[in-house]
């Protein structure tokens, strides 16, 4: 690496909005510094795009400190790039080497449309969330502390869980594109806990449902959705998720 | 409320079938093992085995048994094929261009993602196993000097042929890595799992896979190596 910093080819996949597919579309970035997030590299790339008077990449991001999961790109052939517990925001070029050639291609899924070169609509995740993510028992005002007992196992597995920001990269690294990683987390947290539980077997029903409805794949226990989940959230949620189904099936929920 | 078609054909329901099935069947290949070790006993001992289980309960515990098979068989291959091949394919039609698996705690191998082809490999090796051995090839049984129809000739005619020899065990070994993956993802699918299990069932599908495939791989061995002409 020359003081200048490195030289980054990049093969990105261009697709225009309303279009069936598109391209690889090959660009180089030069000076790009080692402590720059893979975002920011993309920005120098668009600020070049843009100067020379060509289009700007799209790709999503928001708080770019991996705590909302808007960003979302398949990097070298990984979902959020080939690091573990990552979200692309947090994808530092350090870890690429100076003339490397990166591969950057959108997640790819049925019910995650592409809208325009690597952003994807995913409001499917928040249908399956519409049909039980929430609790819908009447609590009132915010009761005393301690008045809802709930043992610190099982707020921690419920916490664990609720770290998931919904980025939607289980999805993306399923060879099935299945959604049972993200529905599962939802499940878990939500039925780990007493006011959750109250509606537990319709919860896992209707998210079921809607997850089939929107085109999921079903799951193969692969596993590369741990593998790639920047929050580390565990298969055995998926179990848990079965376990919830065929309680709520059984009782009639 | 979900109807119970919806239910049992859901994600979930198609996972906890493939789960139950697969672990009758996993049942059945164990039963099958131990009662085919007889071969290594000598004739007499496995045909009066065979002998025992076509004349239980009037003949009628095999029949029985075989309705049960084929019901299972059906239900594993349809769900089965459903989730790895048909559903797999509706959710992805435009595929990655380049990707890589993701390595670290994910347990995809190359026994996950063969599942499908090692399952339709079986079946074919199934289907002529039953054929060559039930059936005889379609020739008439002789019988051996208890009057037990002598199915351990049979064995030892089939098994004189290397290429045979060969085929079965190759398709063992395709059965090991199918357990290798198809037990643990079993109790997963039956969401019988957590972080706890998980390391154990994992590691029992690999001493699963091994016993079943070396058990089988011994008897066309065995048979080939002591053919009554020669060797
Ligand atoms: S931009 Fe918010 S998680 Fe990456």
């Amino acid at each position: 690496m020359s003081d200048k910093g490195m030289t980054i080819h990049l093969k990105i996949w261009r697709q225009a909005r309303g279009a069936k597919t598109g391209k690889f579309v090959d660009y180089t970035v030069q000076n790009i510094q080692p402590a720059m997030s893979f975002l920011e590299m993309l920005d120098i790339l668009n600020e070049d795009l843009v100067k020379k008077g060509e289009e700007a990449v799209e790709f999503d991001s928001d708080c770019r400190e991996g705590i909302c999961g808007t960003c979302g790109l398949v990097i070298k052939g990984t979902a959020h790039g080939p690091h573990a517990a990552t979200t692309t925001c947090e994808v530092r070029m350090r870890g690429f080497k100076d003339g490397e050639t990166i591969t950057v291609e959108p997640f790819r899924a049925g019910p995650f449309p592409v809208i325009k070169d690597l952003v994807v609509d995913r409001t499917a995740f928040d249908r399956i969330q519409q049909q039980g993510g929430y609790v819908s028992a009447n609590v009132g005002s915010a009761p005393d502390g301690n008045a809802v007992p709930v043992s610190k196992y099982y707020a921690d597995k419920a916490m664990d869980v609720a770290s998931c920001i919904g980025c939607g990269a289980c999805v993306a690294a399923c060879p099935n594109a299945s959604a049972s990683l993200f529905v599962s987390a939802k499940i878990s947290q939500l039925s780990r806990l007493p006011q959750g539980g109250l509606e537990r077997g319709r919860r896992a029903l209707a998210m079921v449902a809607q997850m089939d409805q929107e085109g999921f794949g079903d799951c193969s226990n692969h596993g590369e959705c741990e593998a790639v989940c920047p929050k580390e959230i565990s298969i055995e949620n998926i179990a848990l998720m079965r376990r919830e189904y065929m309680r709520g099936a059984l009782k009639g929920d | 409320m979900a109807s119970l078609g919806s239910i049992a054909w859901s994600s979930v329901g198609k996972k906890v079938i493939t789960g139950i099935t697969g672990l009758a069947l996993f049942g059945f290949v164990c039963v099958h093992l131990l009662g085919n070790l007889t071969l290594l006993i000598g004739p007499n001992a496995f045909n009066s085995y065979a002998h025992f289980l076509e004349t239980a309960a009037h003949g009628w515990l095999i029949y029985a048994f075989e309705v049960y098979i084929i019901a299972v068989f059906l239900f594993h291959i349809v769900s089965a094929v459903t989730v790895a091949w048909t559903d797999k394919r509706k959710a992805r039609q435009a595929g990655y261009k380049y990707s890589r698996d993701a390595g670290g705690k994910s347990r995809k191998s190359l026994a996950s993602r063969s599942m499908i082809y090692t399952g339709a490999i079986l079946l074919v090796f199934i289907i002529g196993h039953i054929f060559l051995f039930k059936f005889n090839g379609g020739n008439p049984h002789t019988l051996d000097e208890h009057g037990y129809k002598d199915l351990y000739k049979v064995v030892d005619e089939v098994f004189a042929s290397l290429g045979f020899v060969i085929f079965t065990v190759v398709s063992m070994i395709l059965l090991g890595l199918h357990l290798r993956h198809g037990f643990w993802s079993a109790f997963q699918s039956l969401g019988w799992a957590n972080d706890r299990y998980l390391p154990l069932l994992e590691n029992l599908a690999r001493v699963v896979a091994v016993v079943i495939a070396v058990g089988y791989i011994i008897l066309p061995i065995y048979m080939h190596l002591t053919q009554p002409g020669g060797h």
